[in-house]
This record gives structure tokens, C-alpha cells and sequence, in this order.
């Protein structure tokens, strides 16, 4: 009986490898029977050969950090303009709904289509890369919080208010915890869209490193082993901090979905 | 004051929702340190009076003073139907007991000592460390409760507390809300759907009549405390039920 349980668990924890086996089989086999030149697809090994080097040797981890920087601070600048903003905003509906059509205007503007505008006021630097995922990533950050404090279960308002709470201490108490779990929700969606700003950034804003900049260089001198292990440092890059906001979201929000 | 004075009065109470007649022109009194059960159809107000001494919903007009002040200035507790929204998640059972003291700005170890002493006199056996949602319905009920008491509340008020509870639970909770009061006196003032729950427990039951909500009429239920499980097929108790579902049924006919 318990060795059919923990065969299960075996199973369980293994079914998530079967994508990643047949994918890595189907290209090794795609690369070895040369349905694709091998030029434009070098197999698997050839790519974590040049992963491996690049990590090591060559300039894939700094750029690899320099993306993760660049994200970092985009972030931070969003979330601490955006959190008290939505807090602010998701206060009072009223003051939301006046506001609403200019923040789902901008959130459904595609953040690519200010760069220029960011070139103007900040220049071919760092900041305007930043400052464009900020931008991106603040207003997703915004519109989750608000929705956040605003569905605020009425009767948890009603119990603290009937328990004497002022209006300072409903919002701070309450309000504020009741919006936590869509905040990471907007934190989450936040980072991945900050993430894709900044690749892009570097890629064709005056950068001499990054990850955008790495993939965008190395397909220009034709190495496509580099290209294919800078795409996966991209990747792996995007599915980390998924991974890892999820992880702090479970255990701050430890009552979520409960 | 002496038990069984006037607590509650309620003098030309009127409120309206929209186009519909809650109340008008009510009066009533809720007797110190009694428990008072309000029965009625369904919509004919139960939670929107006790909601209105309560000051969660405004009046339109008329007058409700608990002790001679208005709400503001009491000290009170209020009981809600739903325990998981009423609770805070992200607090842990002990905690949410001491947050009303919170509120009042009271020291730690001064609202450490009045949760603990509150535990003791009730006898509560839950794991007061874990979170709400870790506990049972019937737990989280009672903690939901003992916020409400550990600010030694003048007046518990109790909306349909039970409701969402199994039958079991519900007989225990019973059991459980029936001790407190027998140990605090406090004046309680419970709404009930469940005829039987609302006479088991009260010394009063006040039956209301559908909208615009009158007295339909307020029976003394003089059953001997602690009651139990045989209370319920004494004869006196059931001549007692059986005349409030009669009143009941005569009011959801109307005049």
C-alpha cells in the first residue's frame, strides 16, 4: 500500500518533466536529422555549451545582472508610486471612478509606444529603460490594488468599524490587508511586464549590456549558439522572479484563497 | 439599575428602504441583563432593528437609547451571521480576540491578561495560536464571540449567529452562548430564523409582524436556567413554542 503511494508521488512530481524531456528530444532530433540548418538551429548541447561559457567566462552574467537591475529598480519605482497611489485611489470609489478612464487608457496603451517620448525627457540612458517599465509596470501595479481595497469584504469593514474603529484605522487595519492578495496579483503582472520592457529596451535603445542587448548582439555576429543561451537566460530569468514572487506571496498572504 | 429595567428603549421608531414601510411609529424596551429573541417573517426587519440600535444602519426617525446614552458612547458587541467574513484572516485567533482592545488603546500585557482571563471563565479548549481559517465553523463562531465579550460589552447583539452551522454545532453553540450569558449577565439581544433556537434561549421572545413591522407579540419564556437538551420536550416549553408559531403564522397571513 505505501509503496504504491510513494510511486504516485513519484509520479506526480515527475509529470511536469515530460514537456521539458520531449521538448529537448524533438529538437535534439530536429537538429541531428538537419530539418533546420543546423546554422539557424544548433542542437541542445551546442546551446548549453555556450550558456555554460557565457556564465563563466564570457559577459552572459553580467548581462544577466544588468537586466535583473535594470527590473529591480523599475519595479521599485513602480510599486512605491503605485501601492499608496491605489491605495489612495481604491479608498474612495468615487475618486476611482473618475479616474478610471485615464489609468485603462494607459494601461492599454502599449508601453513600447512612449519610448520616444522617455528618449526626449531622459535621454539614451539607463533611465529611460527604467522609467518605461516603471511606467508599464505601475499601472498594473495600480489598477489591481485599487480593485483590491475597493472589494474589500463589506461585512470585515462593518466588524471593525461596530468594534470602534476609526476611519484611519478601518483603512490601515483592514482595507489594506484585505487588498494584499490582488496587490501581489498586480506585483506579478507587474514584474513580467517590467521584464519584457527592459528586454526590449536593451535590445534597441543605445545598450551596451543586458539580456536584450546580448540576444540582439549576438544574432547580428550570426552566434547562434549564444543567441538561443541568451533567450534561455531571458526565460529562466522570467519564471525566476514568477517563482519568487509567488513564493513571498504565500507566505505573506498566507490566508489567501481560504 | 436593577435587572430587568429598561436597557434598550426605543421610542417612534420609523425607517423606510425605497418605497417599503420597515418600521413606523415602534416602541420597545429590552430589559436589562435578559435575553431577548426577535422572531419574524422573512424581511419584516429582524436584522434592520438590531442593526439600527446597533447604529450600523441610520434611523429615519425616532429615538434609541441604551442606558440613557445613544450608542456612540456605549460599550457594545455585535455578532455577525458570517464568521469567515467577520473574522480577520490574517490575524490568529488571539489576536483577533484582543483587537477591539487594540482599539481602545489598551497595553499589551494588560490585553493579554483580560484575553486569558476571558478564556478561563468560559472554558475554551481551542488552540487560540492558529488562524481562523485553521479552526471549525463552531470555533470560529466562538472566537468571533469572545471578541465580542472581551470588552465586557453592556449589550451583545447576535445576528442569526448559528445559521451557517451545522445542526450538531448548533446545539452545542447553544449550550455555549446560553453559559456565557448565565456567567456575564450581559444583556443579549439575539435574531433568529430558527423558532425553537429563539425560544430555547430567551427569556423573552419578541415576535414581530411583517412590514411595516409591529409587535406581534412578546412572550415570557419562564423555563428555568441552565436549559438542555430535555428543556426542549418539557411541556411548558413546547406550550410556549407552540404559541409563538402561532402568533407566527398569523402574522405572515397578515390582518
Amino acid at each position: 500500500m505505501r509503496r504504491v503511494f510513494a510511486r504516485d508521488a513519484l509520479a506526480q512530481a515527475l509529470l511536469p518533466c515530460i514537456g521539458v524531456v520531449l521538448l529537448l528530444a524533438l529538437w535534439y532530433l530536429a537538429s541531428y536529422v538537419r530539418v533546420v540548418d543546423p546554422v539557424l538551429l544548433p542542437s541542445p548541447v551546442a546551446m548549453m555549451t555556450a550558456l555554460w561559457r557565457g556564465m563563466t567566462a564570457g559577459s552572459l552574467a553580467h548581462d544577466f545582472l544588468r537586466t535583473v537591475e535594470r527590473t529591480t529598480v523599475a519595479m521599485l519605482v513602480a510599486a512605491v508610486i503605485a501601492v499608496p497611489l491605489g491605495i489612495l485611489l481604491g479608498s474612495s470609489e468615487r475618486l476611482y471612478r473618475s479616474v478610471e478612464f485615464v489609468i485603462d487608457f494607459f494601461r492599454s496603451t502599449p508601453a513600447s509606444a512612449v519610448f520616444p517620448l522617455f528618449l526626449v525627457i531622459f535621454g539614451v540612458g539607463d533611465k529611460t529603460k527604467i522609467y518605461v517599465a516603471s511606467f508599464g509596470a505601475s499601472l498594473v501595479i495600480l489598477f489591481n490594488v485599487a480593485y483590491g481595497v475597493m472589494n474589500a469584504r463589506k461585512t470585515r469593514l462593518l466588524a471593525a468599524k461596530v468594534m470602534g474603529a476609526s476611519r484611519l484605522r478601518v483603512l490601515t487595519d483592514v482595507m489594506l490587508m484585505e487588498s494584499l492578495p490582488q496587490t501581489f496579483v498586480g506585483l506579478r503582472n507587474g514584474v513580467s511586464l517590467a521584464l519584457v520592457i527592459v528586454v526590449v529596451a536593451e535590445m534597441f535603445i543605445g545598450s551596451v549590456d543586458g539580456l536584450g542587448h546580448a540576444v540582439f548582439d549576438a544574432q547580428q555576429m550570426f552566434e547562434m549558439p549564444d543567441m538561443y543561451a541568451s533567450i534561455f537566460a531571458a526565460g529562466a530569468l522570467g519564471y525566476g522572479l514568477n517563482l519568487l514572487f509567488l513564493l513571498v506571496e504565500k507566505r505573506v498572504v498566507h490566508w489567501s484563497g481560504k | 439599575m436593577p435587572d430587568g429595567a429598561a436597557h434598550v428603549t426605543i421610542r417612534g421608531l420609523a425607517k423606510r428602504f425605497q418605497d417599503a414601510v420597515v418600521y413606523e411609529g415602534f416602541d420597545f424596551d429590552i430589559p436589562r441583563g435578559r435575553f431577548v429573541s426577535v422572531f419574524g417573517p422573512n424581511g419584516c426587519g429582524k436584522s434592520t432593528l438590531i442593526n439600527m440600535i446597533a447604529g450600523l444602519v441610520p434611523t429615519d426617525r425616532g429615538e434609541i437609547l441604551l442606558g440613557g446614552k445613544s450608542v456612540k458612547d456605549t460599550n457594545f458587541g455585535y455578532v455577525f451571521q458570517n464568521y469567515r467574513d467577520a473574522l480577520f484572516p490574517w490575524l490568529r485567533a488571539f489576536d483577533n480576540i484582543e483587537y477591539p482592545l487594540k482599539l481602545r488603546h489598551i497595553p499589551q500585557a494588560q490585553r493579554r491578561a483580560r484575553v486569558e482571563r476571558l478564556v478561563a471563565r468560559l472554558g475554551v479548549t481551542i488552540d487560540l495560536r492558529r488562524y481562523p481559517y485553521e479552526l471549525s465553523g463552531g470555533q470560529q463562531q466562538l472566537v468571533s464571540i469572545m471578541r465580542a465579550l472581551v470588552v465586557e460589552p453592556e449589550v451583545l447583539f447576535l445576528d442569526e449567529p448559528f445559521s451557517a452551522l451545522d445542526y450538531e454545532m448548533t446545539l452545542f453553540m447553544r449550550d455555549q452562548l446560553q453559559r456565557l450569558f448565565l456567567e456575564t449577565a450581559t444583556t443579549m439581544v439575539l435574531v433568529s430564523h430558527d423558532l425553537e433556537e429563539a425560544v430555547y434561549l430567551a427569556d423573552h421572545v419578541l415576535l414581530l409582524s411583517r412590514r411595516p413591522a409591529r409587535i406581534a407579540d412578546y412572550v415570557d419564556v419562564p423555563q428555568p436556567r441552565p436549559r438542555s437538551a430535555a428543556t426542549l420536550s418539557d411541556p411548558e416549553f413546547v406550550r410556549v413554542k407552540g404559541h409563538c408559531l402561532e402568533v407566527f403564522q398569523r402574522a405572515v397571513r397578515g390582518p
